[in-house]
């Protein structure tokens, strides 16, 4: 336990590692707890946290509303379907 | 069979008619597969080929569940088709191999500290504000077209349609450990490109 604290309070890459397992799935409570440890003293990955939930936002926040179809592709495909159903 | 008409086909068909699906499920099936695959070019091909084989399989169509929700299913599977040849074809891309040399940097190699020319720095935005994220929303779009296509793949799966790791594993042919070193490096070079390229 000691040696796996030691690793974590200095280690960005490790602790960004466990950030992510953690949004998007499950990380075991001793990993919690290096994770809290670590996000106590480094203001950067703090950051890198908040970004990295906002980047979720984001991308799941897109919004197919936002995209339509053009006239000349749906007239495509609408000459298409007819053609194939008087092709059978 | 071979010398019936449109019209034929379509009087022993009642549970669907082709002749509206354009008009009445293109633009749905568009945002749908657009919302997964962020590529106009490819979500257009999809849809083209949803219909086709919703034509080939029109004899199967026994309206019991209704059209939208059957062209959606067709749709689904062709995206899910996309996702493992991408994923596959994204092991010898040649970006997999710049964005594993661009994550290389991101931290120290023996300490683990972030380097100081990566460090993440706040974006400076009201979270509250929605042209400012729709803003931010377009950059990240751009960003993900720069992904490897596996890294895509695995991003896209597991944030849109909200699917287990194992499943996504055994769909892409991951081990668990790869998948989350797949997203952990995924969220690095997202969140280095949106930094790189907001403001």
């Amino acid at each position: 336990m000691r040696s796996a604290l030691k690793n974590i309070i200095y280690n960005c890459k490790q602790a960004t590692f466990l950030i992510e397992k953690r949004l998007a799935g499950k990380i075991t409570t001793a990993e919690t707890l290096q994770l809290r440890i670590h996000l106590a003293g480094c203001s950067i990955c703090k950051i890198y946290q908040q970004q990295s939930v906002l980047i979720n936002k984001l991308f799941a926040g897109f919004n197919s509303e936002d995209f339509k179809l053009d006239k000349t592709f749906k007239q495509t495909l609408t000459e298409q379907i007819e053609k194939e159903m008087n092709k059978n | 069979m071979q010398n019936d008409t449109g019209h034929d086909i379509a009087a022993k068909n009642l549970h669907a008619n082709p002749l509206i699906w354009v008009e009445k499920y293109a633009d749905y099936l568009y945002g749908f597969a657009m919302s997964r695959l962020r590529d106009e070019d490819v979500a257009k091909d999809l849809v083209q080929d949803t219909f086709l084989a919703g034509l080939q399989q029109l004899q199967r169509f026994e309206g019991n569940s209704n059209e939208k929700t059957w062209l959606t299913a067709i749709l689904k599977n062709k995206i899910a088709d996309f996702y493992r040849k991408n994923a596959s074809r994204g092991l010898k891309d040649l970006k997999i191999t710049e964005a594993e040399g661009e994550q290389q940097d991101f931290f120290d190699a023996e300490s683990g500290h972030w380097n100081e020319q990566y460090y993440p720095k706040a974006f400076g935005l009201e979270v509250g504000n929605p042209l400012l994220m729709k803003e931010l929303g377009a950059i990240l779009n751009d960003c993900l077209t720069k992904l490897p296509g596996l890294w895509f793949s695995v991003f896209s799966m597991k944030h849109i349609d909200d699917l287990e790791s194992e499943l996504i594993c055994t769909e892409l042919k991951l081990t668990a450990s790869n998948f989350w070193v797949i997203m952990h490096r995924t969220k690095l070079n997202l969140r280095a490109c949106l930094q790189k390229n907001w403001n």
